[in-house]
């Protein structure tokens, strides 16, 4: 399959990428490494009249160091955040590493992956479980978003037509801060069957769980986050997990539900190693 | 390529291949790396339904001369198949679909353009009008029901039905244990780095349709188009390029080919099409499905007696040109009984027409099936009476001391010792060390699981076996034409194509074995049919004994037209020279002529040769079959352990051994080469590789993001060892290996996860073995159990 016809546009900056995107009514649309989006176009899911490639804007090349948090621009490919030395946010490397393969790293970008929104993508379920602030431009300036409520269901964000991500925010984790991620595939590369992630951090009062490779987007289980931070693995036996799995994923087959409470058993399991 | 002089390069040297210097440098030629001037692109459209009646087809306005259906292609016949087999009915398959669709992805309309994607855009704006009917989607019901058929002029959806009994009542009654399996494989793709390509023009000059075409069988590929298109064969000139794997997917004429060679043909210009995955993944869907029924009847000691089998094939929607869709009943039928010795044997085969693919033979036709059913078969036994199943294996595979052996099925084998290579795979996998480590309890609470598999394969089956499975072409004796050229170095055309096997380096080692001549003196000239001579081609692991015969025999003969005209420049008789490979022709007293001065003689300077020379030169052509053409079967076992997550259904292979026997090795390098890349697509049959449909026959996997393959991570480190048991029917006792890999690999792995979970009451027996399968069959019961409470 060769994609339809479409014209190429490339951008200076962010600037004139917005402009470009936001008198198109949704015709134009953006392209980033292109990794989910290229096979969509080859199979003709996706007519876009203008490809606007942001994938070389230097705005959005950049990593920033702060005191508190790390700022990684959105294109910044997967490949260069496997490969960057974060002080006080090592995991960001280790999630990097383990998304798909690294011809596809070298390309994709922790932005596209977040605005393409597939459910089983690693960026959606980690961000929010970091407490990631998404940063966002359009014609009426800039806007932040949080990565906890950024994705709305598969393959759906907040992000309008007109706008861009620009950059992602990510504190920095304290020393007494646990983390897990734990993400059970098929085959190496594939997208997830069943993901989750546990950041427990009790210097900044912070208890997260996600779950992910759902059929929308990430759901946190808040109530076994917090039993966990009050009792450690203790919590298992209360059972809570199960419950509120039950609770947040009605419908889901009952493989399913193991395989995501294994995701959750492990995930902290490796946060508590 | 190694060139050292004193390396060894003849018959067991493990050399380098010469072709992997133009592939590792990016430089090898394909169909797609071929571009003629004014070349047009093809683009099909195909059905989107199952199953349905072609109302119409409406060709975009103004673009008429570009959109061609079935209608257009007159001069063009449908795809018939004939085979003598009892029972078998024809099918018609059009080169373009006609009156119905069968499958989705069934070729409609061709559309042509500048561009492949302009081509596409094309085939965009083609309407079809289909009344679409109920598609034929399981194999099993299609059987039976009659009601809707897949061909309107066939009274039901059988292809074929076989069935034997050879004294099944007598040996079965004498068993005091039963076990009864049914066990299955799913549908999937054989997917080639390289999927099909042709690129077809008219060569006015010498008023040939000629074609680059990606096939592992030019000269009957030559055949089938002068056939199917009316043209004189010497109207036809096949060239298979490099091509990049074939796997018995480039043994056919189809459709699409048929239809691009027609477009060539009538308007005398350049025409390609490059098939791209989603075309391959969604028309090429056609292997391995089958479903066994096995009733084993033993003794008290697991000692097999009986065997009744009823083997359903999901045999798609058309037959296939040569092979025919017999090919692959016939080989189940014929192999169950795999490398066990037993009397009796029973065994109903149906294959059944559907609305998917036609069934293609996939390296290992059919033996990857029944070995997979025939050594789970072999576990439930030793489960049965309690015994390991290493020694139930033991004690049914043929012993050496019966070679050569014929079994239930008059298959004749011809040499080998079994046994000895399923011990000694035991022995180098550590099989008493991983029953030790499967006592204690894992770590991360996985559970370990042992599993072995045997298997033997037919290869370099000739003239009676093909003409027995009905087929329209029967292979005959394969020809080398050799020729010295005047500079000492060796030309050697051989019919056959290497498309990943390494022949151009094979076929040079036996040129060196009889002459001497350095690897990189002598070029393997195959794939053209403008250039070699008449060949079958490559397929059933034939070449090397079959085309490498022949070139042995070639080689050998040009040995006395040597010796006639160096005997001459040094001036003795014939008698009192003789041939040696590294310094030519030697005289009594160590006078000797090169090779090389010989030749030039010949060629150059015939005042210098004897009056009694050779006239028919320094080139042989002959032909080459083993006196006995039954077929020289190589063999082997395979051994692996595994961890089973039963939280997730995760299976990782921790070790996998392979002993093979492949009889004289001419490149213990290339036997390997060939051995892992047999296990891997193992592998992908076994674990990841299926295509499913729905109810209305709707493909469930079109892009690799659905049809998984393992990759190297899947694939964990073979360890290969080797036996040599010369076959006594063939050249320097080779035989044929090419599909040996992919044949035991569902049968070891299967037996393993199952060996894992024996003591939770449940087996599993479909392939591929995905964690989802595996979880559900290991929830089932408990999901009965909470049903029951409720």
């Amino acid at each position: 399959m060769k994609s339809a016809y479409f014209e190429y546009y490339k951008p200076k900056n962010i600037a004139s990428a917005i402009d470009k995107i936001s008198d198109s009514c949704g015709e134009n649309k953006l392209i980033s490494g292109g990794q989910s989006l290229s096979p969509m176009l080859n199979l003709r899911l996706v007519r876009p009249k203008t490809l606007v490639d942001i994938s070389r804007i230097t705005e959005l090349r950049k990593i920033e160091n702060n005191h508190n948090y790390i700022r990684i621009g959105a294109a910044v490919t997967h490949a260069e955040i496997e490969d960057h030395n974060f002080d006080g946010l090592r995991i960001l490397s280790d999630v990097a590493r383990g998304i798909a393969y690294r011809t596809i790293r070298n390309r994709g970008t922790i932005g596209g992956s977040l605005a393409h929104a597939d459910p089983a993508g690693d960026w959606p379920l980690v961000l929010p479980a970091l407490g990631a602030t998404i940063f966002v431009s359009g014609p009426r300036g800039e806007r932040r978003i949080l990565a906890s409520e950024f994705m709305e269901r598969a393959f759906t964000t907040k992000l309008n037509d007109n706008e861009i991500i620009t950059a992602i925010q990510i504190p920095k984790l304290s020393a007494m801060a646990r983390w897990g991620y734990w993400k059970f595939c098929r085959k190496m590369g594939e997208f997830p069957d069943a993901s989750a992630a546990m950041l427990l951090d009790s210097e900044r009062k912070i208890a997260e769980l996600w779950i992910g490779a759902l059929d929308g987007s990430p759901k946190p289980l808040n109530r076994f986050a917090r039993e966990l931070a009050v009792n450690g693995l203790k919590a298992f036996e209360l059972g809570i997990q199960v419950d509120e799995l039950a609770l947040n994923t009605p419908g889901l087959g009952p493989m399913r539900h193991q395989l995501l409470n294994t995701a959750i058993k492990r995930a902290v399991a490796k946060g508590f190693n | 390529m190694k060139s050292n002089n004193n390396e060894e390069q003849g018959i067991g040297a493990s050399v380098r291949r010469k072709e992997d210097n133009r592939h590792l440098y990016g430089k090898g030629q394909f169909v797609s790396d071929i571009i003629l001037p004014g070349q047009r692109e093809v683009a099909f459209l195909r059905s989107p339904v199952a199953h349905g009646y072609l109302k119409e087809i409406e060709k975009p306005v103004g673009f008429e001369d570009q959109v061609f259906t079935r209608n257009d292609l007159d001069e063009v016949k449908d795809i018939v198949a004939p085979s003598s087999l009892p029972t078998y009915k024809l099918s018609s398959q059009p080169p373009l679909a006609h009156g119905k669709v069968r499958f989705v992805g069934e070729p409609v309309a061709m559309c042509v353009a500048k561009s492949r994607a302009k081509a596409e855009d094309l085939s965009e704006l083609v309407n079809l009008n289909i009344e679409e009917i109920p598609a034929l989607v399981d194999a099993d019901k299609a059987k039976n029901d009659n009601s809707f058929r897949v061909h309107d002029d066939w009274n039901d959806n059988l292809f074929l039905t076989l069935s034997v009994d050879n004294k099944f009542e007598k040996f079965s009654k004498k068993a005091t244990v039963i076990v009864e399996r049914k066990v299955e494989l799913s549908r999937q793709a054989m997917v080639p780095m390289e999927g099909k390509a042709v690129l077809a023009y008219w060569d006015e000059r010498a008023d040939q349709l000629v074609i680059y075409y990606s096939t592992q069988t030019p000269h009957i590929i030559r055949t089938g188009i002068s056939k199917f298109l009316n043209l004189d064969e010497a109207q036809v000139r096949i060239i298979a390029p490099d091509v990049g794997g074939g796997f018995g997917y480039k043994t056919l004429i189809h459709p699409e080919e048929l239809s691009v060679a027609w477009l060539a043909m009538k308007f005398r210009k350049p025409f390609r099409w490059i098939e791209d995955r989603r075309e391959h993944l969604i028309s090429g869907a056609n292997s391995r499905q089958h479903s066994y029924h096995l009733k084993a009847y033993a003794d008290d000691t697991g000692r097999l007696l009986a065997l009744d089998a009823e083997v359903t094939i999901d045999g798609g929607a058309y037959s296939n040109w040569p092979f025919t869709i017999g090919l692959e009943p016939g080989q189940a039928t014929g192999n169950l009984p795999g490398p066990y010795d037993f009397q009796g044997y029973r065994c109903k085969t149906f294959c059944v027409a559907t609305n998917k693919p036609g069934f293609l033979p996939y390296r290992g036709v059919a033996r990857t099936g029944v070995c997979f059913a025939i050594e789970r078969v072999m576990d439930a036994l030793a489960g049965a009476v309690d015994r390991d199943p290493y020694d139930i294996r033991m004690d049914n595979l043929v012993r050496p001391e019966q070679m050569p052996y014929d079994n239930v099925t008059n298959k004749h084998y011809d040499s080998g010792n079994y046994p000895a290579a399923l011990a000694l795979a035991r022995e180098k996998f550590n099989g008493d060390k991983w029953i030790e480590r499967q006592r204690e309890t894992e770590p991360d609470g996985r559970r370990i699981g042992i599993g072995y598999a045997s298997y033997c394969e037919q290869s370099a089956h000739g003239t009676s076996v093909f003409s027995a499975w009905g087929l329209p072409l029967v292979p005959g004796y394969d020809q080398s034409a050799v020729k010295l050229t005047p500079d000492g170095g060796l030309e050697i055309r051989v019919g056959v194509q290497s498309h990943g096997q390494g022949m151009e380096t094979t076929f040079a080692q036996l040129g060196h074995e009889v002459l001497g001549i350095k690897l990189d003196k002598i070029k393997v000239i195959h794939g053209d049919t403008g250039a070699t001579p008449y060949s079958t081609g490559t397929y059933a692991s034939r070449s090397i004994v079959m085309a490498g015969g022949a070139t042995i025999k070639a080689c050998q003969e040009l040995i006395p037209r040597i010796i006639n005209i160096g005997a001459h420049l040094i001036q003795c008789d014939k008698e009192d020279v003789k041939f040696d490979k590294s310094k030519g022709v030697i005289g009594p007293n160590g006078q000797f002529v090169e090779l090389k001065e010989i030749c030039s003689v010949w060629y150059l300077r015939p005042d210098r040769a004897p009056s009694d020379v050779d006239r028919k030169g320094l080139e042989v052509s002959l032909g080459y079959k083993p006196e006995r053409d039954t077929g020289a079967f190589s063999y082997g076992s395979h051994a692996a352990a595994v961890a089973v997550d039963i939280e997730t259904g995760g299976v990782e292979i921790l070790d996998y051994v392979i002993v093979e026997d492949c009889g004289k090795m001419v490149n213990p390098l290339v036997v390997e080469g060939q051995t892992l890349g047999g296990v891997a697509q193992g592998i992908g049959t076994a674990m990841y590789e299926e295509i499913s449909y729905d109810v209305n026959g709707q493909p469930n996997a079109s892009t690799f993001a659905d049809y998984l393959l393992p990759g190297p991570m899947e694939i964990p480190n073979l360890r290969i060892f080797h036996l040599e048991t010369p076959s006594p029917y063939t050249m320097y006792g080779i035989k044929g290996m090419g599909e040996g890999g992919a044949i035991a690999p569902p049968a070891v792995i299967f037996n393993a996860v199952n060996n894992a979970i024996k003591d939770m009451g449940i087996e599993v027996n479909k392939t591929p073995l995905t964690p989802n399968r595996l979880l559900r069959e290991l929830n089932e019961p408990k999901i009965k159990l909470k049903k029951k409470e409720r």
